[in-house]
């Protein structure tokens, strides 16, 4: 499993890494392992406001549903609408075409809470 | 005892198996004090003897083989062509269990689909759900399913002419949440509609009978930003135009008339339907096509993350055993009359109850109270109802329902409804009675 | 098994034909309102004997219990004795109509009363309600009774329920119906409640526990007691899960213990047919104080007459008319045919038959919890490197037999969950175990046998991962 060294994790498995003044959020390679074929994802729309820890959508596979968790406070700026028609884009690229949402972060320094690539990598037992 | 096959012998061999001296030696693990109750029941009868005494009990009841039937208000009472029961009541469908394993579970996953593709065209909706317990718990889930798409609606509108025990059900089913039910009356387009409304709700036709277009309302639901469901006679899809077609969101229904008796009310058959974009916030089990790996077309359970055995307490709903058989009737009815016959039974309700009405409306202090209706309409009555379906009893007929069941205030109303069962002669000899009941 | 591929009935349509002869009209036709007629339905057009062969060919391909030997666990998929759907057939029973008045249904709701009575003995509790339709249905008029009873209480603010972690994904999702929120509370070493972590989770916050017993590892909980007492001295209630019901009747009265509300499915415990997926019949049952809270309406008897009527305080009505009826002639048909002894039989025997197959399964499919269970145990499939539960599984069907439950509970990694049932013979037990050692050695010899099972069936393994990412759920021809 890889773990993308760019960005930052949250505990129950988002990614978050800043691209100019946006966080992209998506799942770990691990996250999408453990769920295994991924058929359906659904986000909250552009434009919504969440604080950290709340919920921005779910993720289902065929025999496992997972809710999806705000790593940081902020608005959606952004849903990638590709994953609609195609979800197996989270399970072979979750760092980079199975990307989730973007956000517009309240503070930008709220990244800086969760783990380092090496921490979740230790987290996941992918040393 | 017949149901147990297995020989003292057999029994002793097993437990040498196990390495235990008694049967009773498995139970150690239950409290010694609470092991082994002796239950006060009464003494075992033989399939014989059960059969005569059910077969007893049953005879005490004076039903539709006994008595001219014009009741209806929720439960039909219509033909069931002898093939829907000598084909379901096979022991393969009848004693199969839910379909999780598909290989071995075709019959009953292609019989599902099929009950899903014919349903979906009669009420003019995208997909249609396996079955839910009966119309007032499908109703009610459907409600629930629109109320949680949306946290900041929390209004439900209901017509007051709905079916008492629906709305009870429906109570029920909210009794936990902070949702305020609030009852319209009169045509579905006029319900007070605002932001807060989750979803508008409208009977296709109302239990009176009372039949509305629903083309105006599912507009000003959906300008409100509303879902709209409406609970529908399905065996009057066949002929007036489906709630999908006007615009219906969910479309719920009992589907009890289309092949099941009456039994006392039970089992019915929940029918479900949604637009495809409601489709995974829909409750229950819902079968799809698939292909196995030499591209052979199968059918599976599918969309199962929305379900209680993977979502546990965030599922969509906590259905799981669900109506299968019965609605396995309701597909083989389907087939059996298909179009051509779906139509012709619609429209022999239609006709006679129309022709009930008429008659019934020239009586003198008798009026039919609906302007439109299908095959159940309601009358008031020159004396209270109760006392006439008391004097028709005698004559065995069974006029209809007296509201006053549910409502003491409507004490002059009675509740008529005529279906394909009902004769010419059935309907004059109703006429003949209303008139000498009320002299 | 018919493996032919069978059309669906669209694809058999023919234009004009009908399934069913109907009767002319013998009145005018009437006209229909002008802006609601419909032009077409577009529903299949078939003759009679093609729905026939259509559904019969249908039918073949269904493994089901009159065919094959059904271990699903916690199903109790046991046989559906055939005059229960004798006495269900009566045209008393299916020309009744709900709202026929009392005196029109006397047969009707003494049968309800009698159930009533039989079932409140066995589970020893004080009354009854038959109105819930299946299982979950009754656990969602259970938790709602446990609210307004601690509402009763003045013990509003109790909205935790604890359930274990090996308990069916009905009781969470229950509880949320109820507006519960739930606390997972874990098993012990001994597959057991652990109560260590039960006594932590016990506050003022918390409303009950929902205990399935035995629990879907096929073990007895044997500090039911014990539990029930300290829930009840933290002022919560308990909850019975009566799934399990077959390993305890005429052994244990759970209304008797402890237990304050429960159900019990009809369809399982009960030998009313399961039929393809319902209906069921989830009966619930109540000690006293709870009693008033039952879902109604139920039968009662007075002089000498029988009526429906609503408990005092009611949660009201869960579905219209009067639950599962026609399940209902069938469970107390078989209730009828057993008596207090033809009960304790049967417990006796599923649990018998368990314990059977589980000393001799255990060596090669091996246990997470190893003490004599009920009336189903857990084992594990991962057989061999490679080999996991599902293929177990599939191989079996090429065996004849209807696999096990599978990956429940969720505790017990790669779980086969396997009753047997009462009316299983040695013989057939036999042959299933035989089965069971085969695959095992397949999977250590022939690993594709199982890998590409089954092969006997009218299609192999279906892509559940496509049909769920583009789903056909209805016929678009």
């Amino acid at each position: 499993m890889s773990v993308d060294a760019k960005a930052r994790y949250a505990q129950s498995h988002e990614y978050a890494r800043q691209e100019a003044d946006l966080i992209v959020v998506g799942i770990s390679d691990h996250a999408q392992d453990e769920l295994g074929d991924i058929v359906f994802v659904e986000l909250k729309e552009a434009g919504k406001r969440l604080e950290k820890g709340q919920v921005f959508g779910t993720i289902e596979s065929v025999k496992a549903a997972s809710d999806l968790y705000m790593p940081v406070s902020g608005s959606i700026a952004a849903v990638n609408e590709a994953l609609q028609a195609d979800p197996s884009l989270v399970n072979r690229e979750p760092y980079s075409g199975g990307w989730m949402i973007k956000i517009r972060p309240d503070n930008a320094k709220d990244l800086e809470t969760l783990l380092d690539a090496k921490a979740y990598a230790s987290l996941v037992g992918e040393e | 005892m017949p149901f147990i096959p297995n020989a003292e012998s057999d029994r002793m061999a097993m437990l040498e198996a196990i390495g235990k001296k008694s049967i009773e030696a498995l139970f150690a693990d239950v409290p010694a004090r609470k092991r082994f109750p002796k239950l006060k029941l009464p003494p075992a009868l033989s399939e014989q003897e059960v059969l005569r005494e059910i077969g007893a009990m049953a005879a005490k009841n004076r039903g539709a083989d006994k008595v001219s039937w014009f009741l209806g208000a929720g439960i039909y009472n219509h033909f069931i062509p002898a093939l829907v029961p000598a084909l379901a009541s096979r022991g393969e469908f009848l004693t199969a269990y839910t379909p999780y394993q598909p290989e071995v579970s075709q019959g009953t996953l292609q019989a599902i689909f099929e009950y899903q593709s014919m349903a979906a065209r009669l009420f003019g909706v995208s997909v249609v759900n396996a079955s839910h317990y009966d119309g007032a718990t499908a109703l009610a889930e459907a409600a629930l399913m629109a109320w949680k798409l949306d946290e900041g609606r929390n209004k439900i509108l209901l017509p007051e002419d709905l079916h008492p025990e629906y709305k009870a059900v429906l109570k029920t089913y909210f009794s936990s949440f902070k949702v305020e039910i609030v009852e319209y009356s009169g045509a579905p387009e006029n319900a007070a509609l605002d932001s807060g409304c989750a979803c508008l709700i409208a009977g296709y036709p109302c239990f009176s009978g009372e039949l509305y277009g629903l083309k105006a309302a599912a507009q000003r639901a959906h300008e409100a930003g509303a879902l709209f469901i409406v609970h529908a006679d399905p065996l009057m899809c066949a002929i007036l135009e489906s709630p999908g077609a006007q615009g219906a969101d969910i479309v719920v229904a009992e589907g009890q008339s289309l092949g099941n008796a009456m039994n006392f009310g039970g089992p019915g058959l929940g029918m479900m339907g949604a637009t495809e974009k409601l489709m995974r916030r829909m409750p229950g089990r819902i079968v799809g096509e698939a292909k196995d790996h030499d591209g052979r077309r199968g059918f599976v359970l599918t969309l199962t993350a929305r379900e209680q055995h993977i979502r546990r307490e965030k599922a969509v709903s906590n259905i799981c055993s669900n109506q299968g058989l019965v609605m396995l009737q309701s597909c083989i009815y389907m087939a059996a009359l298909g179009a051509g016959g779906m139509k012709q039974v619609a429209s022999l309700c239609y006709d006679k109850a129309h022709y009930a009405a008429s008659l019934i409306n020239s009586l003198k202090g008798f009026k039919v109270k609906n302007r439109s209706f299908f095959k159940e309409f309601l009358v008031s009555t020159p004396i209270p109802a109760q006392v006439i379906v008391d004097r028709l009893a005698k004559r065995k007929i069974m006029p209809g329902l007296a509201l006053s069941r549910y409502d003491s205030k409507k004490e002059k109303e009675l509740l008529i409804c005529v279906t394909e069962m009902n004769s010419k002669t059935e309907i004059d000899r109703l006429v003949a009675a209303l008139k000498e009941a009320v002299l | 098994m018919n493996l032919s591929p069978e059309p669906l009935v669209f694809e058999l349509s023919r234009p004009g034909l009908v399934g069913c002869s109907l009767p002319v009209s013998d009145v005018p036709a009437a006209q229909l309102p002008k802006d609601l007629v419909r032009s077409s339905i577009d529903l299949p057009e078939l003759d009679e004997l093609t729905v026939v062969r259509h559904f019969t060919r249908l039918s073949q391909k269904n493994y089901s219990i009159d065919t094959h030997f059904y271990p699903l666990g916690s199903c109790t998929m046991k046989y559906n004795p055939k005059a229960n759907e004798a006495a269900a057939a009566e045209s008393g029973w299916k020309n009744i109509h709900p709202l026929a008045g009392h005196s029109e249904a006397q047969g009707a709701i003494e049968l309800i009363y009698r159930l009533q009575e039989n079932l409140a003995e066995i589970g020893g509790f004080s009354s009854v309600s038959l109105q819930p339709a299946a299982g979950a249905h009754g656990e969602l008029a259970g938790v709602l009774m446990i609210r307004d009873c601690l509402k009763a209480r003045g013990q509003g603010q109790r909205t935790k329920m604890l359930i274990p972690d090996s308990a069916h994904g009905t009781n969470p999702a229950s509880c949320t119906m109820a507006g519960f929120t739930t606390q997972t509370i874990p098993s012990g070493k001994d597959g057991n409640i652990d109560l260590k972590a039960l006594e932590a989770a016990l506050d003022d916050s918390v409303a009950g526990i929902m205990i399935t017993n035995p629990n879907t590892l096929g073990l007895f909980e044997r500090n039911i007691t014990k539990i029930a007492a300290m829930v009840h001295e933290a002022g919560g209630l308990v909850y019975g899960d009566g799934a399990n019901m077959n390993a305890l009747t005429g052994v244990f009265q759970p209304g008797k213990s402890g237990i304050d509300v429960m159900h019990f499915n009809l369809h399982k415990t009960f030998s009313t047919p399961h039929g393809g997926g319902g209906p069921g019949a989830g009966m619930v049952a109540a000690v006293k104080e709870l009693a008033p809270f039952l879902p109604g309406p139920i039968a009662r008897k007075r002089s000498g007459k029988y009526e429906l009527a609503m408990p005092e305080k009611s949660i009201g009505r869960l579905k219209a008319f009067y639950g599962n009826f026609g399940v209902l002639v069938r469970a107390y048909c078989y209730v009828r045919m057993q008596g207090a002894e033809g009960l304790r039989r049967i417990a006796e025997n599923s649990v018998l038959n368990a314990n059977y197959l589980r000393a001799r399964l255990e060596k090669t499919y091996k246990l997470k919890y190893t003490r004599p269970c009920m009336h189903e145990f857990v084992a594990m499939g991962d057989v061999a490197p490679g080999i996991r539960t599902l293929d177990i599984a599939k191989r079996l069907i090429d065996y004849g037999f209807h696999p096990p439950t599978i990956y429940f509970p969720l505790i017990v990694p790669e779980a086969l969950m396997i009753e047997p049932t009462e009316t299983e013979s040695k013989k057939t037990l036999d042959d299933f175990v035989e089965a069971m050692l085969s695959i095992a050695a397949e999977a250590k010899t022939t690993p594709e046998l199982l890998h590409n099972a089954p092969t006997t069936t009218p299609v192999g393994r279906l892509d559940e991962v496509a049909a769920a990412r583009s789903p056909v759920l209805c016929f678009r021809g």
